[in-house]
């Protein structure tokens, strides 16, 4: 109904030492009223502790059809891998 | 009428009725809202007003001693034993006037559940804390609405003054303590009085929102003890109908 109120990408930490994460976007006129929408509809379970919002026209995104130029270069660069380090048994995880 | 002699019974009767009301009117936005993110904002709000409720009618159902039930208090009692402020069941016209009711009645209910948390109940504290942040939420959601309408356009501004002179009148009765609270107050189990806390709050939000507080307004008043305009006949018909229909049932 309100086709003029912008969208918002709506970011959300789960917990303290986590990113926040991308989760959805909401409209809102603006940035206050973005971040209670994305509390009400992304927190309702316990999700998160912390929201971002940002206006998706700020959100430069890349081309689907620049896919091949972008993305397929680092197909066949294994070396990138840190495959052939062997870890010291006493590091359980890495 | 008011029926109801243990006054804390009788004040913990009240909210529950002002919040299940409210929860019930919110309810009735539910897919007519404006937007779908303002739809998920009026059924938060309208669900945690529905938990304050039913944590009330639990606790009014252990102080009567009847084997009462929250569902009881919600669904086996007429008009004429529900104690709500009068406000709250007013009906909510366009979106503007519901965001007013809103946002008198959550000025209110901050100060009220703050005040509550040092109340010598253990019972209406721990709730009181819970109910305090919840309301802070409300309170902060309305009150954007209230301001951006009333300094927004002008139909915005219109429809939000008009919805304000209209509900203006059952305002006062908000914070207009009835008789039985002020025994409670002196024991330590309700606290301090509202009323002065709430007007400079209202003021300054409509101060900002641009609106024009109505002057030379005859107060109504009665819901605290059980005399109700029409229209709450009407909400609780709807909130019963299901319970009337299949008592006892079970889902």
């Amino acid at each position: 109904m309100n086709a003029d109120w912008p969208r918002w990408e709506v970011f959300l930490r789960a917990r303290r030492g986590l990113s926040h994460t991308h989760v959805g976007s909401v409209h809102a006129a603006d940035g206050e009223t973005a971040l209670q929408a994305g509390r009400d509809l992304f927190t309702r379970r316990q999700e998160g502790i912390s929201l971002w919002v940002v206006p998706s026209e700020q959100v430069v995104a890349s081309d689907p059809d620049d896919q091949d130029s972008l993305f397929e270069p680092a197909d066949d660069k294994s070396f990138r891998f840190p495959t052939s380090f062997e870890l010291p048994s006493e590091v359980d995880q890495m | 009428m008011n029926t109801v002699a243990d006054p804390l019974l009788a004040h913990v009767l009240r909210h529950g009725d002002r919040a299940l009301v409210l929860s019930q009117r919110l309810g009735q936005w539910i897919t007519h809202a404006p937007e779908l993110e303002e739809d998920m904002a009026l059924a938060n709000i309208s669900l945690d007003l529905l938990g304050q409720a039913r944590h009330l009618y639990t606790y009014a159902g252990e102080l009567e001693g009847q084997g009462h039930d929250e569902d009881h208090f919600a669904y086996w009692r007429t008009s004429t034993e529900f104690l709500n402020p009068l406000l709250v069941e007013q009906p909510n016209g366009d979106f503007a006037h519901t965001m007013i009711r809103q946002v008198l009645h959550d000025h209110a209910a901050l100060l009220y559940w703050q005040s509550m948390t040092t109340s010598r109940d253990q019972t209406l504290a721990a709730l009181a804390v819970r109910a305090r942040n919840e309301t802070e939420f409300h309170l902060r959601h309305c009150r954007g609405w209230v301001v951006r309408l009333g300094d927004g356009t002008d139909e915005s501004h219109r429809r939000a003054q008009a919805g304000l002179d209209a509900l203006w009148p059952y305002a006062e009765e908000l914070i207009t303590a009835p008789a039985d609270d002020a025994a409670l107050r002196s024991d330590g189990l309700i606290g301090d009085d509202i009323a002065d806390a709430w007007r400079a709050d209202v003021a300054a939000t409509m101060a900002e929102a641009t609106l024009t507080l109505p002057v030379g307004v005859t107060a109504q008043s009665g819901g605290w003890t059980g005399h109700h305009s029409e229209h709450l006949e009407g909400l609780l018909q709807e909130l019963q109908e299901v319970a009337s229909a299949f008592p006892g049932a079970k889902w």
